[in-house]
């Protein structure tokens, strides 16, 4: 009873960092985006306007109020879903965004399940031979991955694997001639063509899919490599494992079985977190690949300074953050038993 | 007991533990790469003059697009100019911008991180939620936002790139403090009347340093790349400078007729954040007490 | 003795890097009895143990005879290992805290010892394992088989613990320091459960310990060791007129309900002790 309690005032404290920490967010994304340079009125009413519909104009947008009371009101338009328009598309900034977000997700849900796919098992390779050649060769391979410029290695593939080699599809989500062939109905384009039956969009969706997701995969492995085996290395030092070994359990069973499979729960955190930095690869890679998705609408907005479109999508990377690391904690807690 | 031996031998031991750190790095093969390739790159920086075959900016609009040799060891760009040579004083330019995010974001942590540590309470709450806030954005993504509200440039990029990687390194300073604050020569030196300030500055600190430096180190791989990102999206360095992110991005237009273009700079940003990437990791291993005891 | 399960001639143990072997000519026989090895810490009597079981990767194993019933331990590959482990020969660790996988169920723990060395289906196990957890004198077992183990109690962990490394039926069982993590009020029940089961199942027990009272109480022979060698053997029961300074001196260092007041003798350590070879 006593620890229920405890674990729920845990709960509660938990809530209310969050909700701090999301009211930051939001001071911060107001702070850059009053910091801008392009002046708002002057994008919206256009550069030969009179004196009095700039001044009018500046007055409904509530620019002349103290910034302290500016941030009250951007805080309600944000509270009621009210995230501003595009500039430069003339739509409500949430829609863009949640028109390009499903190109995102695709890239990086693929990315994310061939970096723990590597990493995962490099990590535990890593740690099962300490100190021996083939955790060095895992080591310098990882930190090779974390070293690349991503933007280049991606250019370089391109060169090599498609325009050299023809192996695989090149920029863009499918090849030109299959564009509009699919109808939207959820945006994530391999569902999409499965859902319309053709399976030469599907196809050429998965050859353009495969590089920079494998690339952005490559590059975040270096994290998850690194953390498998330190907790991996944990485990293995544990007098449990002497225990599986004594019962009579092979090296494979006994990583594999008692090792692994504590370690999974932390791996699931690991994971979580990863995923969400591979927002930072996305940004780059999706512009070299010219791939139609969140990362290329914040880039091409941040050029062109439209303020609306560049506060939200910092926002919503904060508040995505925010959430994987909420949802690692309670996986966390869910399916570790010392935490129940 | 940890009062006499940290303050008699702060001096020296930290003399011995230099000598100790770089000769265990040495011994390392990849940690060696590391040192070898920050060595060569300062070396390259300081006599760029020397070492450049061309001028960096000079034009040659006769001599485009060369491919590596005829007198251009990795071939001209669009405008003819020697890509070996902006690539050699383009090191000055990754230099500038590992130094001067340095300088900013190790004392504004180490600040930070002391005085949350030492003092604890509210001021720590509120610094430590700041960091919270940082924290959870992706590090590209907030620079690249700040870049967006400073306007882009070399310096912006820079001032970017510092504002968002100091909360990891306050992170760590307040953890140090945090080991040191009850310490007893700390409440020694409270006892005397010395001002948290002075105890802060004077005690607090020189403890932090050491890890605070490492974890410097073990930025600038992220620091240059993040760089070369912002360079390559067009926020950060503006042409013509020679910054390798951004050789990178007007090389992309020529890319498949020109591979060289996008080729060299891209390995030079390899090499460097590899470089810094493997001598951390040696450093980690070179600090780790076990990893020592055992040799 | 009458006819020895296992036999150990002349064993030397060096961990990988080390300058000198932690075991250093160590010979003795187990029949079907209770052997207590006594020493200090570092005295080389857990590597001993482990190093029976062959659980020490990094280490250098040689001997002149190392015979487990019919087989040659020291020539069998790591996969005939497997076949020995858990089922002819097995290990008592010392902390439940520590020896039980935390966030594995108990009953599937110790079930797995039997499904690793007997085909059978996962029920079967199951009902071994409950019937083993039932000898061990554990109430409700099917209950304790849905726990986890940090919400049983160290004494019940240790059972837990001795009900996975019988389950198999295995021939010889070391006790590495069985009782030391354990309170004083359930080490002696948890020792009595551990000896009823290894005489009923005429086991060969191999208790490693620091505690002379313990090894004399529930042991028939005492080998001491000091620094990797054996410097003495003897009956339990003659534990008393033990010949050899360092076990005099061991025993001299106890404190005694009764005894007299002086300050306890402080052990002493020679060198010659070091490279004497034990009879």
């Amino acid at each position: 009873m006593s620890t229920r309690r405890l674990s729920m005032q845990g709960a509660i404290g938990h809530i209310g960092t969050i909700l701090v920490t999301l009211l930051g967010l939001l001071v911060l994304t107001f702070i850059i985006g009053r910091m801008m340079p392009a002046d708002p009125v002057r994008a919206m009413v256009g550069e030969d306007a009179t004196r009095e519909t700039y001044e009018q104009v500046f007055r409904s947008l509530g620019l002349d109020r103290p910034l302290w009371e500016q941030f009250f009101y951007y805080l309600g338009d944000v509270l009621t879903g009210n995230f501003g328009t595009s500039i430069r598309t003339g739509q409500p900034v949430i829609q863009d965004i949640l028109h390009v977000m499903p190109a995102t997700i695709e890239l990086a849900t693929f990315a994310i399940l061939i970096g723990a796919g590597i990493g995962v098992p490099m990590g535990v390779i890593a740690a099962v031979n300490k100190d021996r050649w083939l955790d060095h060769v895992v080591r310098v391979l990882s930190l090779f991955g974390h070293s690349m410029p991503i933007f280049w290695t991606g250019m370089i593939a391109l060169i090599v694997l498609y325009a050299k080699l023809d192996l695989v599809g090149g920029s863009g989500r499918m090849d030109q001639f299959y564009i509009g062939l699919v109808p939207e109905t959820t945006g994530f384009l391999l569902i999409d063509s499965l859902l319309a039956g053709e399976m030469d969009v599907f196809w050429s969706a998965v050859n353009h899919l495969i590089l920079p997701a494998a690339l952005l995969g490559y590059s975040s492995s270096a994290y998850i490599t690194r953390m498998t085996r330190s907790f991996m290395l944990d485990q293995l030092g544990q007098e449990y494992i002497t225990t599986a070994r004594v019962k009579g359990l092979s090296n494979r069973q006994t990583v594999w079985r008692h090792a692994f499979g504590n370690i999974r729960v932390q791996l699931v955190t690991i994971v979580a977190l990863a995923y969400g930095s591979l927002l930072e690869g996305a940004v780059l890679i999706e512009t070299v690949f010219a791939w139609p998705g969140f990362g290329q609408y914040l880039t091409s907005n941040l050029i062109i300074g439209d303020m609306n479109a560049v506060m939200t999508c910092v926002l919503i990377v904060g508040v995505i953050f925010i959430a994987l690391n909420l949802l690692s904690d309670v996986l966390y807690r869910l399916f570790d038993p010392r935490t129940r | 007991m940890s009062v006499t031996t940290a303050s008699r031998l702060r001096v020296p031991a930290s003399v011995y533990a230099l000598r100790n750190i770089v000769l265990f790095l040495m011994k390392s093969p990849t940690s060696l790469f590391g040192l070898a390739v920050l060595a060569l790159l300062i070396l390259v920086a300081i006599f760029a003059p020397l070492i450049a075959t061309h001028d960096p900016y000079a034009q040659d609009l006769a001599n485009t697009l060369q491919a590596p040799g005829n007198g251009h060891m990795f071939g001209t760009d669009e405008l003819g100019r020697d890509i070996f040579s902006r690539l050699v004083w383009g090191s000055r330019i990754t230099l500038t911008i590992i130094f001067l995010v340095s300088i900013v974001v190790g004392p504004i942590g180490l600040a930070v991180g002391a005085a949350s540590g030492y003092l604890g309470g509210r001021f720590d709450t509120v610094m430590m939620r700041i960091t919270d806030i940082f924290l959870s954005f992706p590090s590209l993504i907030l620079s690249l936002a700040f870049v967006a509200a400073l306007g882009p440039s070399l310096n912006n990029a820079i001032i970017a790139i510092a504002l968002t990687s100091w909360p990891p390194i306050a992170r760590l300073a307040r953890a140090e403090a945090m080991t040191f604050r009850n310490a007893d020569y700390i409440a020694a030196a409270r006892l005397q009347g010395a001002s948290p300030t002075r105890i802060i500055v004077k005690s607090i600190v020189p403890m932090c340093l050491p890890s605070v430096l490492i974890r410097l180190t073990l930025n600038m791989a992220t620091v240059i790349l993040t760089a070369a990102g912002l360079g390559f999206l067009g926020l950060g360095a503006q042409p013509p400078l020679p910054e390798w992110g951004a050789m990178i991005a007007t090389g992309r237009r020529y890319m498949l007729d020109s591979w060289w273009l996008v080729t060299f700079p891209g390995v030079a940003i390899l090499c460097v954040s590899l470089a810094f990437n493997l001598l951390g990791d040696g450093l980690r291993d070179a600090l780790d007490p076990k990893q020592m005891n055992r040799r | 003795m009458t006819s020895s399960i296992l036999e150990v001639e002349n064993l030397h143990i060096r961990y990988g890097g080390a300058a000198t072997d932690a075991v250093r000519g160590v010979s003795f026989t187990l029949g079907r009895e209770r052997l207590g090895i006594v020493g200090e810490s570092g005295s080389g009597k857990s590597t001993v143990g482990r190093g029976l079981l062959r659980l020490l990767p990094s280490a250098k194993i040689t001997a002149d005879k190392l015979r487990f019933e019919d087989v040659d331990l020291l020539s069998l590959s790591e996969d005939q290992m497997l076949g020995v482990r858990g089922r002819r020969m097995s290990m008592i660790l010392q902390d439940p805290k520590f020896s039980l996988n935390p966030i594995r169920k108990v009953g599937d723990q110790v079930a797995e010892t039997y499904l690793r060395h007997f085909k059978c289906s996962r029920q079967d196990a199951r009902e071994k394992a409950v019937a083993m957890l039932e000898a061990v004198k554990i109430r409700d077992p099917e209950r304790v088989c849905e726990q986890y183990p940090h919400e049983i109690s160290g004494g019940m962990g240790q059972r837990v613990m001795i009900a996975m490394m019988l389950l198999a039926d295995p021939d010889v069982v070391i006790a590495d320091e069985p009782t030391s993590a354990l309170d004083v009020t359930v080490r002696l029940q948890v020792l009595n459960i551990l000896d009823s089961l290894v005489r009923d199942r005429g086991i060969g027990l191999i208790m490693i310990s620091h505690d002379l009272n313990l090894v004399r109480n529930f042991c028939d022979r005492v080998l001491i060791m000091y620094a990797g060698r054996v410097v003495e053997t003897l009956a339990a029961r003659d534990l008393d007129k033990a010949q050899h300074p360092y076990t005099r001196g061991l025993l001299a260092a106890q404190p005694r309900i009764g005894g007299t007041r002086a300050p306890l003798a402080v052990l002493d350590r020679r060198p010659e002790w070091l490279e004497e070879v034990s009879r």
